[in-house]
């Protein structure tokens, strides 16, 4: 049972693949598939029909991010099953639709799979049991439905109505994401059932108008509600089978599945009762009037759509019983007739060419099965006895008369109100019938409309069927589902409703006729209606004032990021850390931690400590003072990096200390090395105050920076090292608990550290590759002292040496300071300084290293050492180690993270090395091939020439 | 002893930041350099300094000093090595496109295309 509930969700996207690829084979083996599957989410349904028509509730629970309150939690009952049925039956009869719509020329492998993806994606939002699941699946129906509507994407029209489309139910969806969380932090839980058994207390809390206003706001937009309806009728630039199906039974009724659902949670408050009243009755009378002067039938049946949805939202709006019962029947009957209607308008688009009611008259002579068709669920949607929609408009009228809520003579609203809305609704259904199928003769038909294929008449008929079968027989056809599903609605047990065609002769029926005689009259004299609608100009242009708004509104973007934006990194970086001191700030004071000490007392400096001070002061502030000079920058920077490595070292943190001094000296040669293609001076900069301003930011970051270091260091903590340090030796094989955390206990981290690092050298190597650059210094001018003979001799025995000791560093690191990160920064320093001494050439001749080989063998390695735990049966990057006692040699502790180890080493040693050569053979490029782009003007390179640092 | 190191730490990223705000690339290298120490710094005195025997668990030794933040700031001293390096050759590249050196790519209007002044 719970797989079937999962696979029900699954199956249209299950269906995607499948479709495209069938579609290479031929638009009829793609249409089978998407058939196929919305048959078999049927015969699912039918499958679960019995359970749940028993009234069981199935509901399937798996933690996804338990910490967000967001579950993978799906729930069938009756009104999921009801929605779940529309979704997948009417999909079946639009696929079978579309498939004989579609011109041979259109791309019906693309249209399919985003219909299959829409259907998936509503099938979540009613199938989903939590709020978040359900609001994550409403996107996905925002944004499949945006590419379904703007599916003739070649047409301006169809984009400007996606578009809008989008921007109106996405703004929605954004709001009703607020309103959802806002429920799930009132109800205490996500979960729909938690929720909608907390009815009361969501009532009584005091967020509770907000959260209703957000929440029904992102109902009414999907729902097309009033005044957030003019996407709708845009929408219509859609191929009919998208508006058969989006716009009539599923998409819209998106927005009232959420007041259904919600409808235990939220309703039953003064509130609710105005505002979706209030907007439902709005929208179901202005529909239904806008309904009525349309000439494209497409567009009258869009507002007759917006017109029903206002409908639905009233009677749920209503607020009783059995106002949310004639509501949820409503649902049922809407989408019957509405979804057959659009396929018949479908099809006389295709027959006749046109959609101008003003010019298609007459078709019954040259299409009578069609028209029969369509006159039939005509009637149904204008209320005729007999039909479907006649039941659901009776029980609406009967809830508008003795409404509890109303008494004296404002009793006489609601029915007055559905009066008129209902003899507006025969008013435009009559238009639709008179129009098309009477009223004389077609005048000037692109081409002779005839009968379609049987086939494509056969999901009209099989609909058409079903609001007859409705209208006659209700109890029958559509007595349990409604009950179940009104159950569903309300959870609790139902008033006693008997679907039934006579009630006897009461005041609802009055009304029927009452509205089915004025809507007769009203169509008979609507020219009066039309002329004075047109002198009035009634309609408020919607489409050109949302059109404005979204102009304004991406202009204002623009600006903002124009201003924002100035596309320079000194704002950028400017901007980022003033923002960090601003909520770093903000958090000390919301806080309130109280002064800046905390209660461990600070020791006093010892004089060394001073000492050190001084001298990174020194080192810092000079390279900042002087970094025009950039010579000397570079020399006091490394002064004030040596100070870091000291202090690490007597901070007990010899590995840091290692590691910071051999990085200081391949970051001194990179420096040194960029001066080669960088003027050795900087120019002034122009005096207007950024200095000032910059200083201002310095200081802040620097004090917020110190600040925060101080208070830090005088409070107490806890630490999960202990657990480090006891299990280095037992489990971790070493006694450096350094080591052993980067190499077995955070192994992955560090693997995915030297990735980092690999990435960093391969995207400098990238970007330096096939760079030209004239070195300031000219080749003639240093060709006398380029490689002093001194460090020459000295480096060339002093490589093995060197090599010996990164080798050593490297095989005690597990235990002592050293390790791989250190050998390898060790062994790339000793190979650069080989290329300092004797020159690119030389070097390269002799050391016929492929780097970037060495690069990948490094991470390969490493990677290959946390694989290889699998062989054991253990999970990746576990370590083990033996113990070794060879003859003559000390004890030897061989642990499987000496190779993991040995990675890490490959891979520093290739990126350093790769970086440095890289920059050097940068000269060696320009030095073969004419500069490029850049020509130094004479005399420049000997003025360059004379030391910065003589200067200074 | 804390305020020294406090001291310190902040020297060094308000120098950083001020480095970082200027407009020629080679000062944002500084800048960054300098920052970068700061913040391994920063990291690494979170396990605090009271503790003088380093975290290797030999017989005989006890009070070590807290190893997890030393192994954090061990691969991010040379993480950011492999960010000043990817910066400088992003640096140069830009050097090669635009023809001057100032971060922004574009040439300053007072100082030509950041030469030397005279």
């Amino acid at each position: 049972m719970t797989d079937a509930l999962v696979l029900l969700l699954v199956l249209p996207f299950a269906a995607v693949p499948a479709v495209l690829a069938l579609g290479a084979a031929g638009r009829q083996a793609a249409a089978i598939a998407a058939a196929s599957a919305m048959a078999a989410g049927v015969v699912i349904l039918a499958w679960f029909a019995p359970a749940v028509l028993a009234g069981e509730t199935l509901v399937v629970t798996t933690p996804w991010l338990p910490d967000w309150g967001l579950d993978l939690a799906l729930r069938m009952d009756g009104l999921a099953f009801l929605f779940a049925l529309l979704i997948y039956g009417i999909g079946f009869l639009i696929v079978l639709y579309a498939a004989y719509y579609l011109p041979g020329s259109d791309r019906l492998v693309r249209f399919l799979s985003l219909l299959l993806a829409f259907a998936g994606g509503m099938l979540g939002v009613v199938l989903s049991e939590n709020v978040l699941l359900m609001l994550l699946f409403w996107e996905v129906t925002s944004i499949t439905s945006f590419l379904l509507i703007a599916y003739k994407s070649q047409y301006h029209d169809s984009r400007i109505a996606a578009r809008m489309a989008l921007a109106v139910t996405g703004a929605g969806g954004l709001a009703l994401l607020a309103g959802l969380l806002l429920l799930g932090d009132m109800a205490g839980s996500f979960a729909l059932a938690e929720i909608l058994a907390a009815g009361e207390a969501i009532r009584a809390d005091p967020r509770y108008p907000l959260m209703l206003g957000l929440v029904l706001l992102g109902a009414f937009t999907k729902s097309a509600q009033f005044p957030l309806h003019f996407w709708l009728p845009n929408a219509m630039a859609a191929p009919t089978p998208v508006s058969a199906y989006l716009h009539s039974a599923t998409m819209v009724k998106a927005g009232v599945f959420l007041l259904a659902r919600l409808y235990p949670a939220l309703s039953g408050s003064e509130l609710w009762f105005a505002a979706v009243s209030a907007i439902g009755a709005i929208t179901f009378v202005l529909g239904a009037y806008l309904a009525l002067l349309k000439h494209d039938f497409k567009g009258l049946l869009a507002y007759s759509t917006i017109s029903h949805l206002g409908l639905i939202t009233l009677m749920f709006g209503l607020d009783t019983p059995t106002s949310a019962i004639a509501a949820t029947f409503h649902i049922i009957n809407h989408a019957v007739f509405k979804a057959s209607l659009f396929m018949v308008a479908g099809i006389i688009d295709v027959e006749t060419g046109t959609r101008d009611m003003q010019r298609i008259n007459g078709l019954w002579k040259y299409m009578p099965i069609t028209a029969a068709l369509g006159i039939v669920a005509a009637a149904g949607m204008a209320g005729v006895p007999f039909l479907n929609g006649f039941l659901s408009k009776e029980m609406f009228f009967a809830e508008t008369v003795a409404h509890p809520r109303f008494e004296g003579y404002g009793a006489l609203i609601l029915p007055a109100l559905g009066v008129v809305g209902g003899l507006l609704s025969v008013a435009y259904a009559a238009r639709f019938v008179h129009d098309v199928f009477f009223n004389g003769e077609p005048i000037d038909l692109p081409r002779t409309p005839r009968e379609p294929p049987r086939i494509m008449r056969l999901p009209v008929e099989i609909l058409v069927v079903l609001v007859v079968l409705v209208g006659v027989l209700p109890q029958l056809v559509v007595g349990d589902l409604l009950e179940t599903a009104a159950s569903a609605v309300l959870q609790t047990d139902l008033p006693p409703v008997k679907l039934a065609i006579w009630h006897g002769f009461n005041l609802p029926l009055v009304m029927s006729i009452v509205a089915l005689g004025g809507g007769l009259f009203y169509y008979w004299r609507r020219d009066r209606v039309m002329t004075l609608h047109e002198r009035l100009a009634l309609e408020i242009s919607s489409p050109v004032a949302f059109e404005r708004l979204y102009a304004a509104l991406a202009g204002g973007a623009r600006r903002l990021v124009a201003r924002l934006d100035g596309r320079s990194l000194r704002q950028y970086a400017g901007l980022f850390l003033l923002a960090a001191v601003l909520l770093s700030a903000w958090a000390w004071i919301s806080a309130g931690s109280g002064g800046l000490a905390g209660p461990i007392p600070a020791r006093p400096p010892d004089p060394a400590a001073l000492g050190a001070l001084a001298a990174l002061a020194a080192g810092a502030l000079g390279a900042t003072i002087l970094h025009r000079q950039r010579f000397v920058a570079v020399i006091f920077l490394s002064v004030a990096g040596t100070v870091v490595a000291l202090a690490f070292m007597r901070l007990a943190a010899p590995d840091l200390a290692l590691t910071q001094l051999s990085v200081e000296v391949a970051s001194v040669v990179l420096l040194l090395l960029v001066l080669a293609y960088l003027p050795q001076r900087a120019p002034a900069e122009p005096a207007d105050g950024r200095g000032l301003r910059d200083a201002l930011l310095a200081a802040a970051v620097g004090g917020g920076t110190a600040a925060l270091a101080f208070a830090l260091l005088t409070r107490p903590f806890e630490t999960v090292s202990a657990y480090h340090l006891a299990e280095a030796k037992p489990q971790g094989g070493g006694t450096n608990a350094v080591n052993v955390i980067l190499v077995d206990f955070r192994g992955f981290d560090t693997l995915g550290e030297i990735a980092v690092l690999a990435m960093a050298a391969l995207g400098a190597q990238a970007l330096l590759a096939g760079l030209r650059l004239a070195p300031r210094v000219s080749p003639a001018d240093s060709a006398a002292d380029r490689y002093p003979v001194m460090l020459q001799q000295l480096m060339q025995p002093m490589l093995p040496l060197v090599l010996a000791v990164s080798v050593y560093i490297f095989l005690r690191g597990h235990n002592m300071p050293g390790g791989g990160f250190i050998a390898g920064l060790i062994a790339a320093v000793a190979v650069v300084l080989q290329y300092l001494a004797a020159g690119i050439a030389f070097a390269e001749a002799k050391l016929r290293a492929d780097f970037v080989r060495l690069l990948g063998a490094g991470l390969a390695v490493a990677a290959l050492a946390g694989v290889a735990s699998f062989a054991f049966g253990l999970p990746f990057l576990t370590s083990g180690y033996v113990y070794l006692r060879p003859p003559l040699l000390a004890e030897i502790e061989l642990a499987s993270a000496l190779v993991f180890d040995l990675g890490i080493a490959l891979v520093v040693v290739a990126s350093v090395v790769l970086i440095l050569t890289e920059l050097g053979r940068l000269s060696l490029a320009a030095g073969r091939a004419p500069p490029a782009r850049r020509t130094a003007p004479a005399g420049e390179a000997i003025a360059e020439r004379v030391p910065a640092a003589a200067e200074a | 002893m804390e305020a020294a190191v406090a001291l310190g730490i902040g020297l060094l990223m308000g120098a950083g930041t001020w480095l970082v705000l200027r407009p020629t690339t080679f000062s944002v290298l500084l800048g960054l350099t300098l920052m970068a120490y700061g913040v391994n710094l920063l990291v690494f005195v979170s396990g605090r300094i009271d503790r003088s025997v380093p975290p290797l668990t030999l017989k005989g030794t006890s009070g070590w000093a807290d190893p997890l933040p030393q192994a954090l700031v061990l691969t991010a001293i040379v993480i950011s090595f492999g960010m000043t390096a990817f910066f400088v050759a992003l640096a140069l590249r830009a050097l090669g496109e635009t023809g001057t050196d100032r971060a922004d790519g574009r040439r300053s209007p007072a100082a030509g295309e950041g030469e030397e002044g005279p």
